[in-house]
């Protein structure tokens, strides 16, 4: 008897720790595909991302120093002297971008190290080698996303074979666009370039706003709707 | 390298057309102008050369923004004044 109750305890104790075990599983998978699913378009269309990057490109900006200052301490001294404006402004933008992508895709590196290590080639190579061995987790992950095929799949018209000569010119015609992506494999490229995609498209709503926001937007209820902010 | 052999794909180079396909229709749902149109219709060609022209637009208008942006900025009390605003907005 002793041993029927002792085993039940134990046999209740074992369900109860495999039942919270199945429980955290249960609920570190959906942890898991929440953030897998957050992948490219929902994560950039955050609003936190919104509020990130704002935060983040409008410190950028004001570190520039693109005022006269009083008539131009010296065209000599400062270094960044730049061409022209706006092109300091858009690296800016894509160095805030990239940073915000916390160096997890491809492009956000290539832009990261391309800004900072101009010269040091070595430097890059090596960096290289190690980003691309977090690539190989992320891969991992990625494969496990990309195992869950046919939800929300929208068929497209059939491709000839992966290796077709013209899918291959447009892939690679995409690889020119996108930094970084150059000499990656095609499906590297595509993974990327739907990030890129929808980082772009935060970057150009972000600049937007921004730009109503500096010209004088006449009430705060303009800026406030070009951010979305539903504070006030 | 290892985690696309863990996938178990037997291809040669360890991508499948279904992975492609897969990633292409990904894209196809980002695009502005395809999903309007019916999906059947489009091809992963057609859907590859809207998205370079896609991407090409959007650095366009980056660009733009960046231009204008810095016009703004370069007036100093304008942009002085226009971030305290927008500071104390937030």
């Amino acid at each position: 008897m002793t041993a029927m109750v002792s085993d039940a305890a134990v046999g209740t104790d074992r369900r109860r720790s495999g039942r919270l075990r199945r429980n955290k599983k249960h609920r570190a998978q959906l942890v898991q595909r929440e953030a897998e699913e957050g992948r490219s378009h929902e994560r950039w269309r955050s609003e936190l991302q919104h509020k990130l990057y704002s935060a983040k490109l409008m410190e950028a900006l004001a570190r520039l120093r693109l005022a006269g200052d009083g008539g131009g301490g010296g065209g000599g001294e400062e270094v960044r002297v730049v061409p022209t404006r706006g092109r300091t402004v858009r690296d800016a933008a894509d160095r805030a971008l990239a940073f915000a992508a916390k160096g997890r895709t491809r492009w956000s590196r290539a832009v990261l190290m391309t800004t900072a290590n101009r010269v040091k080639l070595k430097f890059r190579r090596i960096r290289a080698g190690g980003g691309k061995g977090r690539l190989g987790v992320t891969g991992a992950g990625g494969g496990r996303w990309m195992g869950r095929k046919g939800k929300g799949k929208v068929s497209v018209g059939r491709l000839r074979g992966k290796g077709s000569a013209g899918v291959r010119r447009k892939v690679r015609e995409l690889g020119s666009l996108v930094p970084g992506c150059r000499v990656e494999p095609m499906n590297v490229v595509l993974e990327e370039a739907t990030d890129y995609i929808a980082a772009l498209e935060m970057q150009v709503r972000t600049m937007s706003a921004l730009a109503q926001l500096l010209s004088g937007g006449d009430s705060d209820a303009a800026p406030a709707a070009g951010h979305g902010h539903t504070s006030s | 390298m290892s985690s696309r052999r863990s996938r178990r794909q037997s291809a040669s180079s360890g991508i499948t057309d279904d992975q492609i396909a897969d990633l292409v229709s990904r894209l196809q749902q980002l695009l502005p102008e395809i999903r309007s149109r019916r999906s059947d219709k489009v091809s992963a060609a057609m859907v590859l050369q809207e998205t370079c022209s896609y991407i090409r637009s959007l650095h366009r208008e980056v660009d733009d923004l960046s231009e204008r942006l810095s016009e703004l900025l370069a007036t100093s009390d304008n942009a002085q004044a226009a971030i305290i605003r927008s500071l104390l907005t937030q």
